[in-house]
């Protein structure tokens, strides 16, 4: 990593959409050997930096010199030419064709007229050896993991061109393992000379993989540093443009301490779960909840978060145990049952399973409390308007009115408004699954605080996080769970993230 | 210019205007058609032809506006008009005197009946068993012909129950009794839906099935009383069908009357792909429908291309429909604005 001359200079970038100022002033190098992460909240410029670069868009003013030659890529495609190679956060791949056929479509080795089919895999098995992957190349893509996938894509780029190589959010649908496969292939490409530039949203990642990170903010150049010389409170507080100090969360752990071991005095038990499980999806499990409690539930993707919360909120019907709700026997096998019960689901996947994009922001609001009254006992749509309104003031829902369509608002706004939606119902019990996935850092924080903030009214709320980090922040008790069953439980002094990664690979606390 | 641009979203507006054009293109071209004279006691012209005959297709329409918000589709409502047809005909028997084999009230309810058990039939298959909607209900379109055909005793029976004919061929303070049919059952699908929750849940099941039943929403039960409503419209439909021509066929009455009634939901601005519904612009589309046959009569149009005339005009309409075409028609003018 020698600090010689960039293979890629940007200098003084501009861009400006209608009425925004997308990038100002924004400079930007890359080194041969070098992976280089841009960090930012949503907005602030990092996709369209990388698409002037990638000639998806024009810009307006400033220089780009690629190995000194100035350069201005008119399309992607001649960008690809000039040795810009990019891989999307989607795999733009073929799933049905043969992992070789993907890395060769359009150019396949041909003899006599007829494609050569020896050569054309012996090539792809080459390339992919190159990564020190190793698999059957003849097989279907979709048969392989997303990692694998994203493998070929990043092979299939690499063969035209490679200079310099675009990584967009490859890891954000990958689980752990899978992203340590990559990266090793990532590494590889690197030490063989690659400029590389990493994006994610992942500041764990980041600090294991790039060795040089871009600041930006607003649209404004933040600052270049060396990854190792940045430490990651420092980061955050760049990205969100505020002092260290102003952070409240340095603190609110050890108070979160006192308050689950004060709450779990005192509390009323709002939810209790025995033995609740479902064949080939997870295994039994018990769950005790008393108001006031945060639940995290902890684990590596497809440990059986997502199934748990899945089995309690009835969404599948379970096939041996049972439910308690205030200490009643509750018996759920639909999420209306559990609506009636008290309980509200936010699910991970806001597009597909939250949001109404074409109703307003008024009518996503009122759906869930409008169903649990049932339809004729119609809600009068001022009344409709007064809960809307004062659900967008107290979780600062950003929106013009409550009449916009929900579709208008970013990710960090949607999942405030399916927090809405079941604040309007005043739920007991509230399990959100990966509230803060997707959504920028200040949003984030803003989630988190009102979680803290419900548990203090008395709610009892199971939450899941990917992040080790924000599970511990904001749970009275974690739950660790692997391979689709609970495996522990952890409280008080024991709730930190190595406890909990020593309890998924099998340590002290298993 | 603001009022106008504001107008032109509301969706009422576009049906309208292609309604207008329509209208106004009679005006000119056609002699007497805005002509309406008051005869024996009743209003008689073009237009009120033309209301009459589409109140058959604006009944279906009702029903098929709300299964398509669901992004649904009930391509049997043709075939249950038959069937409706068909079992008021052999209740009513056809018996020349005018002597009614059972009180005409039994036979419109027995039909009603039987249309809207039809509809279950489909909700079911669509809700429970999760069939889709296109091939759950061609089956009825299907075996809908096929039940028609039993009542009727695979012939054509006519009716002489003299009070039956009210429905398709009376008239009450001058007007076509078949539009206060329609008015009411208009009515009181709007309340229904606008003033409880229902067009609420509706559109939510159209625009996002999983979201709906994750807000604890009843999503099923929602699809299924859809398509039952959607057969109950079939056999209103199917009552007046019978009664304008005094007969029950099974092979013919209601014949393709399924595409008219999805053309008129679609040309009204529901869209296919469910959610955002509007029952009055589907009325609209009925209207322009009708208005649009019955110019091609006046106008002596040879039967070989007038479907060819019909299609033409449906896409235009179409077009007009699209927020894309239009704001795309809109840019192309304003540049050539810019450079001229």
């Amino acid at each position: 990593m020698a600090e010689g001359i960039p293979i890629l200079e940007m200098k003084r970038i501009n861009k400006v959409f209608p009425g925004v100022r997308a990038l100002s002033d924004v400079d930007f190098r890359l080194f041969r050997g070098e992976v280089h992460a841009i960090m930012g909240q949503n907005g602030a410029g990092k996709s369209t930096l990388v698409k002037v670069l990638t000639g998806v868009y024009g810009h307006d003013s400033g220089d780009m010199i690629l190995e000194g030659r100035p350069i201005r890529p008119g399309s992607p495609l001649a960008a690809q030419k000039l040795g810009i190679s990019t891989v999307y956060q989607e795999v733009n791949l073929c799933p049905n064709l043969s992992v070789a056929e993907n890395i060769f479509v359009g150019r396949q080795p041909m003899k006599m007229g007829r494609i050569d089919w020896k050569e054309l895999n012996r090539k792809a098995e080459e390339a992919l050896k190159r990564l020190n992957v190793v698999i059957d190349v003849t097989r279907i893509l979709s048969s392989y993991s997303i990692a694998i996938q994203q493998m070929v894509a990043i092979v299939r780029v690499l063969d035209i061109s490679s200079k310099i190589l675009i990584l967009d959010e490859p890891t954000s649908s990958l689980d752990e393992t899978e992203v340590e496969q990559l990266f090793k292939v990532i590494r590889k490409l690197r030490d063989d000379g690659l400029a590389i530039l990493f994006i994610t949203h992942f500041l764990d990642q980041t600090y294991r993989i790039s060795d040089r990170i871009t600041i930006l903010k607003n649209g404004e150049f933040i600052g270049e540093y060396k990854t190792d010389a940045l430490p990651k409170l420092e980061l955050i507080a760049k990205m969100l443009g505020k002092e260290l100090s102003e952070f409240s969360f340095a603190t609110t752990r050890d108070e979160r301490k006192n308050e689950g071991a004060k709450a779990a005095r005192d509390a009323k038990n709002v939810l209790q779960v025995k033995e609740l499980g479902l064949r080939g999806s997870i295994a039994p499990f018990n769950v005790d909840l008393s108001e006031g409690d945060v639940l995290g539930l902890a684990g590596l993707l497809g440990s059986g978060r997502t199934e748990m919360a899945r089995l309690i909120f009835g969404i599948d019907g379970a096939n041996q145990g049972e439910v308690f709700v205030k200490g009643k026997k509750t018996s759920i096998n639909s999420p209306r049952s559990a609506m009636m019960a008290g309980m509200g689901f936010c699910s991970e996947d806001r597009k597909s399973e939250g949001i109404f994009a074409e109703l307003t922001v008024r009518e996503n609001i009122v759906l869930a409390l409008q169903g649990r009254q049932g339809s004729l006992q119609y809600i009068p749509k001022n009344r409709q308007m007064e809960i809307a309104d004062e659900l967008i003031k107290s979780l600062a829902i950003k929106t013009p009115s409550a009449n916009n369509t929900a579709g208008q608002l970013s990710g960090g706004n949607q999942q405030k408004l399916m927090l809405a939606r079941w604040l309007a119902t005043n739920p007991i019990i509230l399990i959100l699954d990966e509230p803060t996935r997707g959504i920028d850092v200040g949003a984030k924080l803003e989630i988190m605080e009102l979680i803290l903030n419900l548990s203090r009214q008395g709610m009892g709320v199971i939450f899941i996080s990917s992040e080790f980090e924000e599970v511990v922040r904001c749970s009275t008790r974690i739950a660790v769970l692997k391979d689709k069953a609970k495996i522990a439980e952890l409280g008080g002094d024991e709730m930190n993230e190595t406890n909990i990664m020593h309890t998924i690979a099998g340590g002290k606390y298993a | 210019m603001r009022w106008l641009k504001s107008l032109g979203r509301v969706k009422i507006v576009w049906p309208l205007v292609a309604l207008g054009i329509l209208l106004l293109f009679n005006l000119f071209f056609t002699p007497n058609f805005f002509h309406v004279e008051v005869k024996a006691g009743h209003f008689y012209g073009n237009l009120i032809d033309i209301l009459k005959n589409a109140a058959p297709i604006m009944l279906l329409a009702i029903g098929l506006t709300l299964v398509i918000a669901t992004h649904g589709i009930d391509i049997s409502v043709g075939s249950v008009v038959a069937v409706s047809a068909g079992v008021v005909a052999m209740l009513l028997g056809g018996d020349l005197g005018g002597h009614a084999r059972y009180p005409l009230a039994v036979a419109m309810i027995a039909a009603l009946l039987v249309s809207s058990a039809a509809g279950m039939w489909n909700g079911m298959l669509v809700s429970r068993i999760g069939m889709q909607p296109i091939i759950a209900t061609l089956i009825l379109f299907v075996a809908g012909r096929g039940i028609a055909m039993v009542t009727t005793n695979a012939m054509v029976i006519w009716l002489y129950v003299k009070p039956f004919a009210l429905l398709g061929q009376g008239y009450l303070f001058g007007l076509p009794f078949s539009l206060y049919i329609v008015a009411a059952l208009l009515l009181l699908t709007f309340l229904v839906t606008r003033r409880t929750a229902v067009g609420l849940f509706i559109e939510a099941v159209g625009i996002n099935p999983t979201a709906t039943r994750f807000a604890g929403i009843n999503a099923r039960n929602i699809i299924f009383w859809v398509y039952t409503f959607s057969g109950f419209c079939a056999g209103v439909s199917g009552l007046i069908v019978a009664s304008t021509v005094m007969s029950a066929d099974g092979n013919n009455a209601g014949n393709l009357y399924e595409l008219d009634a999805i053309l008129a939901v679609v040309l009204g601005g529901t869209s296919l792909n469910g959610g955002k519904f509007y029952l009055l612009g589907s009325m609209v589309g009925a209207l322009i429908i009708q208005t649009l046959t019955t110019t091609i009569y006046a106008f002596n149009v040879a039967p070989e291309i007038s479907q060819v005339v019909k299609a033409m005009v449906v896409w235009g309409v179409s077009l007009l429909q699209s927020q894309d075409f239009r704001s795309r028609l809109a840019a192309m003018f304003s540049r050539r604005e810019a450079s001229a």
